[in-house]
């Protein structure tokens, strides 16, 4: 089956040519699917009805099929989330090395709650299940870099190391 | 960057290329890379499933079902394709080893999945890795291109009349994804509820064609059986536990870390030597010994071998290799209920039993732990755990009973400590959160 036609697609010619490649690879197009938005996402920052609504194009499916698998998966957002987006672990490994007080300590110097996100729109913050670093505990993730055995101290220079790659302007 | 950790008693098998650069394709061909495949190739289909039952290679992802027994069931004539599913979701709480394989020794799962292709005959396999791993999305990736650009994938490989086709795929974000009949439906862009057994994937699997799914480290651990030969490789470990497994050692410990061991290394070995035992001269109080799914052992329940049969015996699981260990500082409600609140978050909610019983059991901790607790709240947490064994279409009702039943039964003492206004000071209340979603 052919791509159908996008006229005036929201995405980048890469991630538009990415999607035409995936939709091809496998036996029905509906599995490129959750790929797809999660890539979609990323350029994106979010799931928008924009995104949905050319995704569900594309792979010729119903706009709420794609809004029914969208719920489903918790790394995809339906609002923006900030530019640097942390995600600390709690769970069992993370919380007995400390992984509550990295919590704690990253409300309290962002100034926002758990799935906060800051009014500059820089940070935002969750807190997340296992993400696979249980051994160098305790973990987070901003975005989909990995930052380990971490401590108050640690976690204050991840966050002021993104904060100086945030655009002038933003993050002061 | 994830790194092994080594120990004099470590034996690196599936580590062998870790470190060595093997991501890189010639690397990986200068270690041994792509012979086994090609060995695989001359054995044919029964010889390379009888070799993999020789093995006594056990599934890595949790449940230990043999290999090569799971790859016999599926039927040799089919109308439907075949298939391989390499499951690489890793989200069981205190497991991080496939990472490891992936990010190490990619080439090491695409050879894996080559000889599982030719085993049962299949022309396409995928490999779904959770979407929280992006970086190895891409090492894969690069790994997969490259090795069609050798002719290793692709039409003919190795200058064959066998074609295969192997696709990356991404998840995004779910622990259930990685309970097999979730992962097909997932990799069939739906949500991931699990499917209703029998009939079983090698029967009737992705896209309804027999598939086999394993777990990335036991697919990665194929091509070294053939490097070193099936009975060298069952040697390595126990009887009916064949070879080595990456233990992911975790929590109260000197030096944490992901070690390659012999199937049935010593569990107390594993802590005090291995891991270095307890920091800051603290006491064991209790190990979980494969992941959070798995019943938790008490410091006198440890002196036994780490196969899937003696921690079985021992009335747990070797389940994924994860082995949380924990002080004696750690107060076991507040543990129960952080593992309760990952099952009721994760729970897919399609069975009531999973759905509800996970709900209801972090409610009764949280309110136990806070203090608020009454004395049948203890029973009562037990019974619901009780009743949702084996009342769901997937085991992680069961996995979030186990532990449950476990921690209440071997530490009741605590959880009656709770009781009557005598909440844990570590108590976090629930704070109101704004909905990022
Ligand atoms: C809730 C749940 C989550 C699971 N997650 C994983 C996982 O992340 N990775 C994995 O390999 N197996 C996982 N499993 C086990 C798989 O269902 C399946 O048994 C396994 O992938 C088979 O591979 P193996 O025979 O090589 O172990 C999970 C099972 C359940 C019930
Ligand atoms: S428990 Fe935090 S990374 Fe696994």
């Amino acid at each position: 089956m052919a791509s159908p036609a996008q006229p005036g697609t929201i995405f980048s010619p890469a991630l538009a040519a990415r999607f035409d490649r995936l939709v091809t690879l496998y036996p029905v197009r509906r599995s490129a699917l959750v790929p797809m938005l999660l890539y979609a996402q990323d350029e994106i920052g979010y799931v928008s009805d924009a995104v949905v609504a050319e995704v569900a194009a594309r792979i010729g499916i119903t706009e709420l099929d794609v809004r029914n698998v969208v719920s489903y998966y918790s790394l995809l957002k339906t609002r923006p989330a900030g530019k640097y987006h942390v995600q600390v672990c709690t769970n069992i490994s993370c919380m007995l090395r400390g992984g509550n007080e990295i919590l704690d300590h990253c409300k309290k110097k962002l100034g926002i709650p758990n799935k906060g996100v800051t009014p500059d729109g820089v940070f935002s913050l969750e807190e997340v299940e296992c993400i696979g670093a249980c051994s160098w505990a305790p973990a987070a993730q901003v975005n989909y870099a990995f930052h380990e055995n971490l401590t108050p101290e640690s976690m204050d220079q991840v966050l002021s190391d993104y904060r100086a790659k945030a655009p002038n302007g933003e993050g002061k | 960057m994830a790194t092994l950790t080594t120990h004099p008693d470590c034996v690196p098998l599936v580590s062998y290329r870790f470190g060595k650069g093997a991501t890189n394709i010639d690397k990986y061909l200068e270690l041994d890379g792509y012979k086994s495949a090609r060995k695989a190739m001359e054995l044919g289909p029964d010889a390379i499933i009888a070799e993999m039952k020789t093995s006594n290679l056990r599934g890595r992802g949790g449940a230990g079902f043999p290999t090569g027994m799971k790859w016999s069931f599926v039927p040799k004539q089919s109308a439907k394709p075949k298939y391989v599913l390499v499951n690489g979701d890793e989200s069981e709480p205190g497991t991080c080893k496939d990472r490891l394989i992936f990010e190490h020794d990619p080439h090491a799962v695409i050879e894996g999945v080559i000889i599982a292709a030719l085993a049962i005959q299949a022309k396409m396999g995928f490999i779904y890795l959770r979407g929280e791993y992006r970086y190895l999305i891409e090492i894969m990736e690069k790994a997969v291109a490259d090795a069609y650009a050798r002719g290793f994938l692709g039409k003919k490989i190795f200058g064959s009349d066998f074609d295969l086709d192997v696709v990356v795929q991404t998840g995004a974000g779910a622990y259930e994804v990685g309970e097999e009949s979730a992962l097909m439906e997932s990799l069939e862009g739906k949500r991931g509820i699990p499917r209703i057994r029998p009939p079983f994937p090698a029967v009737v699997g992705l896209y309804g064609g027999p598939t086999i799914i394993n777990n990335a480290e036991t697919i990665a651990t194929v091509p070294h059986i053939f490097r070193i030969g099936a009975a060298e490789y069952a040697k390595l470990g126990t009887e009916r536990n064949g070879g080595t497994r990456l233990f992911c050692l975790s929590g109260h410990l000197v030096r944490p870390g992901v070690y390659e061991l012999p199937m049935g290394y010593n569990l107390k070995k594993m802590i005090y030597e291995v891991g270095g035992g307890i920091p800051n001269g603290k006491k064991l109080k209790a190990v979980v010994p494969g992941g959070s799914s798995t019943p938790v052992l008490t410091a006198d329940e440890i002196d036994i071998g780490m196969d899937f049969d003696q921690v079985g015996k021992a009335g747990s699981m070797l389940g994924s290799g994860g082995v949380v260990v924990l002080d004696e500082t750690v107060c076991m409600v507040e543990f129960a209920l952080r593992t309760m609140k990952f099952y009721q978050h994760e729970s897919c909610g399609w069975c009531i039993p999973c759905r509800e019983g996970t709900d209801w059991l972090k409610k009764s901790l949280t309110r136990l732990h806070a203090g608020g607790g009454v004395d049948k709240d203890i029973d009562n947490i037990r019974y619901l755990a009780e009743n949702m064994l084996g009342r769901t279409f997937c085991p992680l009702g069961d996995a979030a009973a186990m532990p449950t039943i476990a921690f209440v039964k071997k530490f009741r003492k605590e959880f009656e400590d709770h009781l009557e206004g005598r909440g844990c000071p570590k108590h976090r209340a629930a704070e109101p959160e704004p909905a990022l979603v």
